[in-house]
């Protein structure tokens, strides 16, 4: 069946008819290349041969993978989840009583305390397992050229949007399902201090999308600096409860272009993910950013999990040149570093065995 | 007309009438239908080319699978990708093919152009002259004037000639490959024979069969007003493309343009074969269909299962479809997406990689020829890697093996052997030195001291003898200054000849004249010799030959022409090798003969002064030792042919001016009608006892590997003649059952014929012959050689090139009957049924098999014994096999053994042989150019084959097959990273990477590699597969493609693509990493992961696999950098734009691909190295070899080599002897080779 080849050479040859007498010498060229002589290098892989190159990666690997999980283990990662399914759960009551069009936000509070002081610069995520924004139905549901400022796509919302394209006739804006399951939550964060009080830990909102989304992929329509004039006669998403442009205050940080919405945008790989929600920047080198002590998070619990048996957590975590924490690239390097090394001396005694066999006069049959 | 038109060529006639002539108002009405002379090759013209084209593209499966893909992304639920990037692979596929048709396409119509505007001048009706014209607007009815060397541009009937015979010669080289001159004839008893035709006086009509393609056959007829019809046969047509040689000026009238001439339809064009290894690649494709239909199906089943287990859900877009019908949908989704695992753009890389192979393998200078200046050829583009397979050859003899160029050896007459000592193996087919006590003989004849009384019965054998092989055959003589020009008109100087010499000789001839009963009573001469010679042999001024009245005494004086007798002792004085030469320098004669064998005959005669010095259509122009030259009337040629096996000559005796037939052919035909001693009781003795030693010498011969020709002669009366020649003109005239006719009356001649002698032909073997064909046979492959030849000669050949080793046992089957070889097979088969349950003992028995014993065994039921016997044989040689045979025999081997078939010929014999076996290969050498045209691979040494198979057999076999198994591991390696993503987004048929990447990866990061691989690798230098024939053994058995290694490399792709979608996996799992960054690293060390495994793979990396490699990485990584800095909005459902240069600025990405790529290739690297140094293949130790430096590597070879034939004494026991005798069958197990002495009487009844 695929049998049928491109070679079917069906059409007819010529009768070779050399008008002129013409004498070609048709001697070919003796040329490397032609002659298939090309200065070659002819890797022949026998234990001998290969054995220097397990050694050599083992002894790279093993310091690359202890550096990398020593480096892993100084990062600094709190993670609390507060997706309130058992009934102790402070979040359990909001967890069940759950409508989109909820106008009335429920809170709830978690306290926790954090055994070691976080130095520098804290990045505060929010978590979702179980929650596949890698669907392929969910991913293509988006309008790229809205979401970039088009004045035509906002109004005609493309296609891959539907059924989050229009409500009533009017186009939905920023259309698709990605939009509309936004995540909706606002969490905050408290120290509380050993005398009893707490204090609102600033929460920076600034630089937590990337700068290319920020400030080439998303953009407002229209370049109207009043953002209601721009999307008017749109509709917001369904499930949400403002529209585009009342996301925020700031305008820097609205409509189209505000931060929580251009992460919430780019679509997780796996999953379980995380998101960044907010930098705790450091305020200075004497005090850690956050010291050890007892916090308090105080959610507004908007996003439903709990059909999908998903979960939500927070996490507090430092980062390092090799990201977030996360043991097992240095484990992994160690443990092949280590493998390659073994496998080198099982190399060498086998080279040792039967190479010297092979160099000798002796070839076995 | 017309329907007695229909009645002799019933349903398929044509009739063409002059186009300006006195038909015009008719020609019209009938040459609507007939084609014009233009051509026209091409498949396409301009308008078409694009319809035509995709038309002709889509018939395949592979194209149709590809569009079926592209309609499915049509269809919204299933649609995975953007609908436009589905159709890249499809577009670059059609255009890639396009293009390659469109040059192929338009290289024929510049050609076409080319042939269609050569000229030719044309009458015109218009002008009342010829006028010079394009060829594609010749028409049929058109007459067209030729000079010499013009190429013939339609098939037309040949009117009129400036021959005063009204011949003319053409040389169909161009059609056949043969060079010999072959002579047309002028459309008997027209009109206007001797004045120059004019078309306006034509009034023929011509009635002739509608075109078809066989060139040998040609039937019609000619009205002319008078209704007188001339029969029209295959001598008067002129065909296409031919080239009139010798001849001044020939007018002919166009019968058959353009398409329809016999030259077009015969055009087939180069011939498609699949090979072995692409048969075993379906099959693996079909793996692939059923793996991608399970990848599928899992996909599909999981998304129903995980849809039926949510109820509702954010990232859900809601629709009333029920999981059952989605996870269908998502079946046909995944195709899509996994649409990479079907390897589509393997078989276009496979025609790129064996047209690059065959780039090199014509480019070898090892398989020039100076002589010729040619290279190999190769006709068939896709299979190359079969001669890498080959497991057995079959090997047509002369001209394969041997030069084909025969040098006259020795020879019998009379029943005396001349063993020609001096013509050893200095001596060449052109220059033969002649025997001393032979050349004595003959000078008596020119000596002056001649004397009748010395003069014996022996002498006029012998001159006789070298008569009939001066004239007994078709040779062309032309002189260099003179090329191809018929040396019939030289003007002979006058000269006081020695007539006396002459008178003697006739007298001499008069005295033992032959037949000898003739010589009782002497026909018609009766009177002394003296006035017998006063009355025919007039001195007198040769200026030109006249045709003379056939039969007619009166022209018996221009037949007899003593010339130029000047040089008498010439022989005397140089029996050396240039004395044969004859006359001084100047002009040296050419001769063109239809066989080699005929120009040796001629060569060897000169060589005794009896010197063919021209020819033309009534006349031989022969010169004789002392007789000077006499010009022979030849009255006619009985040509060759296979059933007669001889051919002869009807002359009027130029000496005795008798009737006599020269009859020269194969020995066993001739020694049959020789004619039986009784009837002529009073030579019994000496006619019998030439027999029996001409016999006797035969057999040396034949024992010496021989060629050997019988030589005959017979007397024929006048009355006797009369009533023959009746017969022959009615044959010869006869339109129905001309050949049948002919060889009627042929048969009728050729009885009771006296035998004068053989000769003893040698064909040298060609150079490097015995060489081959060991190395051959140490590389396993089994050698065969079917020949027509005789049993002994075919043997003696094969102990020369050493097929036999004088230690071999022989088995000979020779049986008369059928029921003999049934016997004969089951009394061998018991010792070899012995051996199949001791598989270590082997029987180094090269069979041999008779040619009528051949026949009985290719029967149905002897087929398997046949075969399983010759199983067991190192060699099996079949005698006297006809082409018919020889194909039989490969068929049979290549079908009921299921292996791979290599013949290899030179003749037209062979033709049906090359075309059955596997791989045909063709001898371009001194018969024609049949065998080549349906070859596959041209060469023009049997040595080249060595090289052919060894090392570009071994090459392309290696390289194509490791290409494809790198093929599909880089394809399933590849997929099964989308596969393993699915797991992880619910079965949806998502995929983590940028669409664009995911298309371009199979078609540009990563294609070019792998081409290079198939076209460049190199295992094994060529120096040491030459030296190492052993190493073609892992060819044969498949070893680098066998089920094992194709499912070997899926599981190595599997676990790769394991390692390289999980690493990423675990480092990313939980973080902030969005679709693309996931997948960046992902594809990034998949695209290093299989480079590099490319190179573990490649046996030789040079600067360009560098360059390749290195390109393509850096292609990927700059394509991904540009795409994620440039994109904003261009390929909508991802995301790319910032993904992959934020990645590569990440320490994380290098470090997550680093140690991806390399867990993932030490699997396969610690498996070459465990593999390689515990139980290293020969190849490996072949190509460890190549490392060392000379020295050590000479050391190491002889070491091989010693080991080698340590194994093959090992597994040798010699069997005992055991002479198994059969009454009527004559066959021997086993017999030393050494002992084989006179064949026992002929079996042959």
């Amino acid at each position: 069946m695929m049998a049928s080849s491109y070679n079917a050479k069906e059409e007819d040859g010529h009768v070779a008819v050399p008008v002129g007498g013409t004498i070609k010498n048709k001697k070919p060229d003796n040329t490397a290349f032609k002659q298939q002589r090309l200065p070659a290098w002819q890797p022949i892989l026998t234990a001998g041969t290969v054995l220097p190159a397990f050694f050599v990666i083992g002894l790279i690997f093993i310091p690359i993978g202890i550096g990398l999980y020593v480096t892993s283990n100084n990062i600094r990662e709190f993670e609390i989840d507060y997706t309130g399914t058992d009934i102790d759960d402070p979040c359990f009551n909001c967890s069940q009583s759950f409508s989109w069009n909820n106008t009335r936000p429920c809170t709830c509070a978690l306290d926790f305390s954090l055994d070691h002081p976080f130095e520098s610069n804290v990045f505060m995520y929010y978590g979702l397992s179980n929650f596949y924004q890698n669907h392929r139905r969910y991913v293509k549901s988006r309008d790229d050229s809205q979401l970039n400022g088009d004045i035509n796509s906002l109004k005609n919302p493309s296609k891959e949007c539907e059924p989050y394209a229009r409500n009533e006739k009017a186009p939905i804006a920023p259309c698709g399902a990605i939009a509309n399951s936004m995540f909706n939550d606002t969490l905050d964060l408290y120290y509380v201090h050993p005398n009893g009080t707490r204090i609102q830990i600033p929460l920076s909102k600034k630089d937590i999308a990337w700068w290319t989304d920020k400030h080439v992929k998303f953009r407002n329509p229209g370049n109207n600096p009043n953002l209601t004039a721009a999307f008017q006669g749109t509709s917001k998403p369904i499930n949400w409860r403002r529209p585009v442009y009342e996301l925020d205050t700031d305008e820097e940080n609205n409509g189209f272009i505000n931060e929580d919405f251009i992460v919430w945008m780019r679509t997780a790989a796996l999953p379980t993910f995380r998101k960044l929600y907010r930098i705790i920047q450091k305020k200075n080198n004497m005090t850690p950013t956050l010291p050890r002590g007892n916090y308090t998070l105080e959610v507004s619990y908007n996003y439903p999990v709990r059909s999908f048996e998903g979960r939500k957590r927070v996490i507090l975590s430092t980062i390092s040149w090799m990201g977030g924490k996360n043991p097992f690239l240095g484990i992994a390097y160690i443990t092949v570093g280590s493998v390659c090394f073994f496998l080198g001396v099982v190399l060498l005694i086998i080279h040792h065995k039967y190479g010297s066999r092979n160099n000798s006069a002796d070839i076995p049959n | 007309i017309q329907s007695d038109g229909r009645n002799r060529l019933p349903g398929k006639r044509r009739t063409v009438v002059a186009r300006h002539g006195s038909h015009q108002h008719e020609y019209h009405n009938i040459s609507k239908g007939y084609h014009g002379n233009r051509i026209r090759t091409t498949k396409y013209s301009l308008l078409t080319f694009i319809p035509m084209n995709l038309f002709q593209q889509f018939h395949r499966t592979a194209n149709l699978y590809f569009l079926f893909l592209v309609m499915l992304n049509w269809v919204p639920v299933v649609e995975a990708f953007q609908k436009e990037i589905t159709m890249i692979p499809l577009v670059v596929v059609l255009i890639v093919i396009a293009i390659k048709d469109a040059l192929e396409d338009y290289r024929r119509y510049r050609f076409d152009q080319k042939i269609n505007n050569n000229i030719a001048s044309v009458y015109s009706g218009k002008h009342q002259t010829y006028v010079d014209q394009h060829w594609q607007e010749v028409r049929v009815g058109d007459f067209v004037r030729l000079s010499c060397n013009e190429i013939i541009p339609a098939d037309m009937l040949l009117l009129y000639s400036s021959d005063p015979h009204g011949v003319c010669y053409i040389e169909t080289a161009n059609l056949d490959g043969e060079t010999n001159l072959k002579q047309r004839e002028v459309v008997r008893d027209l009109p206007q024979q001797c004045s120059e035709l004019t078309p306006e006086n034509f009034h023929g009509r011509i009635e002739c069969e509608n075109p078809n393609n066989d060139l040998s056959r040609f039937r019609g007829y000619v009205e002319h007003p008078s209704k007188v019809r001339v029969g029209l046969h295959n001598n008067n047509l002129l065909l296409r493309s031919c080239t009139v040689r010798n001849t001044e000026t020939v007018i002919g009238i166009v019968v058959y343009a353009g398409h329809e001439t016999k030259a077009m339809m015969n055009n087939s064009g180069p011939r498609y074969k699949r090979s072995k290894l692409e048969r075993r690649l379906n099959v693996d494709v079909l793996w692939s269909v059923v793996l991608l239909v399970i990848m599928c199906l899992t996909t599909a089943i999981g998304h129903g299962l995980w849809l039926s287990n949510l109820k509702e859900a954010p990232f859900l877009i809601t629709d009333s479809v029920s999981p059952a019908l989605a996870g269908f949908y998502l079946f046909w989704t995944m195709i899509i997406v996994l649409q990479v695992l079907i390897p589509i753009s393997l078989y276009v890389s496979v025609e790129v990689v064996k047209l690059g192979q065959i780039f090199f393998i014509q480019n070898d200078k090892d398989f020039y020829n100076e002589n010729l200046d040619s290279r190999i050829q190769c006709r068939a583009l896709n299979i190359t890697e079969d001669l890498g397979q080959i497991q057995y050859l079959f090997s047509d003899k002369t001209g394969t093996l041997t030069e084909n160029k025969m040098v006259f050896r020795r020879c019998t007459i009379a029943g005396v052997e001349y063993p020609h000592e001096e013509n050893g193996e200095k001596s060449n087919e052109k220059h033969v030195a002649p025997d001393r006590l032979l050349v004595q003989k003959l000078n008596c004849l020119s000596s002056p001291l001649f004397l009748l009384r010395d003069a014996s019965m022996e002498l006029t054998y012998i001159v006789d003898f070298f008569m009939a092989l001066a004239i007994c055959n078709t040779v062309v003589v032309s002189s260099p200054n003179q090329p191809r020009h018929v040396v019939c008109n030289i003007v002979p100087e006058v000269s006081p000849t020695k007539l006396k010499s002459l008178d003697e000789i006739k007298m001499l001839f008069q005295r033992f004249g032959l037949p000898r009963f003739s010589a009782l009573s002497p026909p018609h001469n009766t009177g002394s010799p003296r006035s017998f010679t006063r009355k025919y042999f007039t001195r007198r001024k040769a200026t030109s030959f006249r045709s003379g009245e056939l039969g007619s005494w009166k022209g018996i004086e221009d037949n007899m022409v003593p010339l130029n007798v000047g040089d008498m002792s010439r022989l005397e004085i140089s029996n050396g090798e240039q004395g044969s030469a004859g006359e001084p320098g100047a002009d040296e004669l050419i001769y063109e003969a239809e066989s080699p064998d005929e120009a040796a005959l001629v060569h060897a005669a000169r060589a005794y002064g009896c010197t063919l010095r021209g020819r033309s259509v009534e006349h031989l122009l022969v010169e004789l030792p002392g007789m000077g030259s006499l010009a022979v009337r030849l009255l006619h040629i009985l040509p060759f042919d296979s059933t007669r096996k001889r051919m002869s000559v009807v002359v009027r005796h130029p000496l005795t001016n008798q009737v006599v037939v020269y009859t020269k052919g194969a020995d066993s035909v001739i020694m049959d009608l020789a004619e039986s001693p009784k009837s002529a009781e009073r030579s019994d003795s000496m006619q019998g006892h030439i027999r029996k030693q001409t016999q006797k010498h035969l057999d040396d011969y034949a024992r010496e590997g021989l060629r050997t020709l019988c030589i005959a002669k017979k007397v024929l009366e006048e009355e006797e003649y009369e009533v023959w020649l009746k017969h022959q003109v009615f044959a010869e005239t006869s339109i129905e059952n001309r050949e049948e006719l002919l060889m009627e009356s042929a048969l009728r001649l050729e009885t009771n014929i006296t035998l004068l002698g053989a000769t003893g032909i040698v064909d040298r073997l060609q150079e490097e012959v015995p060489e081959t064909i060991e190395a051959l046979q140490k590389a396993g492959v089994k050698v065969w050689v079917l020949t027509g030849d005789k049993q002994e000669t075919a043997i003696n050949i094969a102990c020369a090139c050493r097929l036999l080793r004088s230690t071999d046992h022989l088995l000979t089957a020779n049986c008369g009957s059928k029921v003999d070889v049934i016997l004969l097979f089951y009394i061998t088969s018991s010792p070899f049924k012995f051996r199949s349950r001791h598989p270590y003992i082997c029987f180094p028995n090269p069979g041999l098999v008779y040619g009528c014993t051949l026949d009985f065994a290719l029967q149905d039921d002897l087929k398997d014994n046949f075969l399983e016997l010759s199983q067991h044989c190192r060699a099996v040689i079949c005698c006297r096999s006809t082409p018919l045979q020889k194909s039989q025999v490969v068929r049979l081997v290549r079908d009921k053994l299921r292996v791979m078939t290599l013949a290899i010929g030179d003749g037209a014999n062979d033709v049906s042989m090359i075309q059955v076996a596997d791989v045909g290969v063709g001898i371009s050498g001194q018969e024609g150019m049949q065998a080549v045209m349906s070859s596959d691979f041209a060469i023009s040494r049997f040595k080249h084959l060595r090289k052919l198979l060894l090392v570009h057999g071994h090459w392309c076999y290696s390289r194509l097959a490791n290409m494809i198994l790198y093929f599909f591991y880089k394809n399933v390696m590849y997929v099964n990273l989308l596969f393993w993503y699915q797991f992880f987004c619910g079965f949806s048929g998502n995929v983590m990477t940028n669409s664009w990447v995911l298309i371009f990866f199979n078609l540009l990061f990563t294609s070019a590699p792998p081409l290079l691989y198939g076209i460049l690798d190199k295992d094994v230098s060529a120096d040491t597969l030459m030296k190492l024939p052993e190493l073609y053994k892992s060819g044969q058995n498949s070893k680098a493609y066998l089920p094992s290694t194709f499912w070997l490399t899926m599981l190595d792709a599997l676990y790769q693509s394991l390692v390289c979608f999980f690493i990423p996996y675990f480092a990313l799992n939980g973080s902030d990493a969005d679709l693309l960054s996931f997948g960046s690293p992902i594809n990034a060390s998949a695209l290093l992961i299989i480079l590099l495994h490319q190179v573990i793979e490649s046996h030789s990396l040079t600067w360009l696999h560098a360059v390749v490699l290195v390109g393509s990485a850096l292609f990927y990584f700059s394509f991904t950098l540009v795409f994620s800095m440039v994109c904003v909005t261009c390929s909508p459902p991802s995301n790319p734009l910032g993904v992959d240069k934020l990645q590569m600025s990440e320490m994380h990405f290098y470090g997550v691909c680093a140690l991806t790529t390399v867990l993932a290739l030490i699997p396969r690297l610690l498996f070459h190295a465990l593999h390689n140094t515990i139980s290293p293949s020969n190849t490996l130790k072949a190509a460890m070899m190549d490392q060392f430096n000379p020295e050590d590597y000479c050391k190491r070879m002889q070491r091989w080599n010693q080991t080698q034939a340590q194994t093959n004494v090992k597994s040798l026991i010699t069997v005992e002897h055991s002479d198994i005798m059969i009454p009527n069958c004559d066959f021997r197990l086993p017999e030393e080779l050494k002992e084989f002495g006179t064949p026992s009487s002929p079996v042959l009844s």
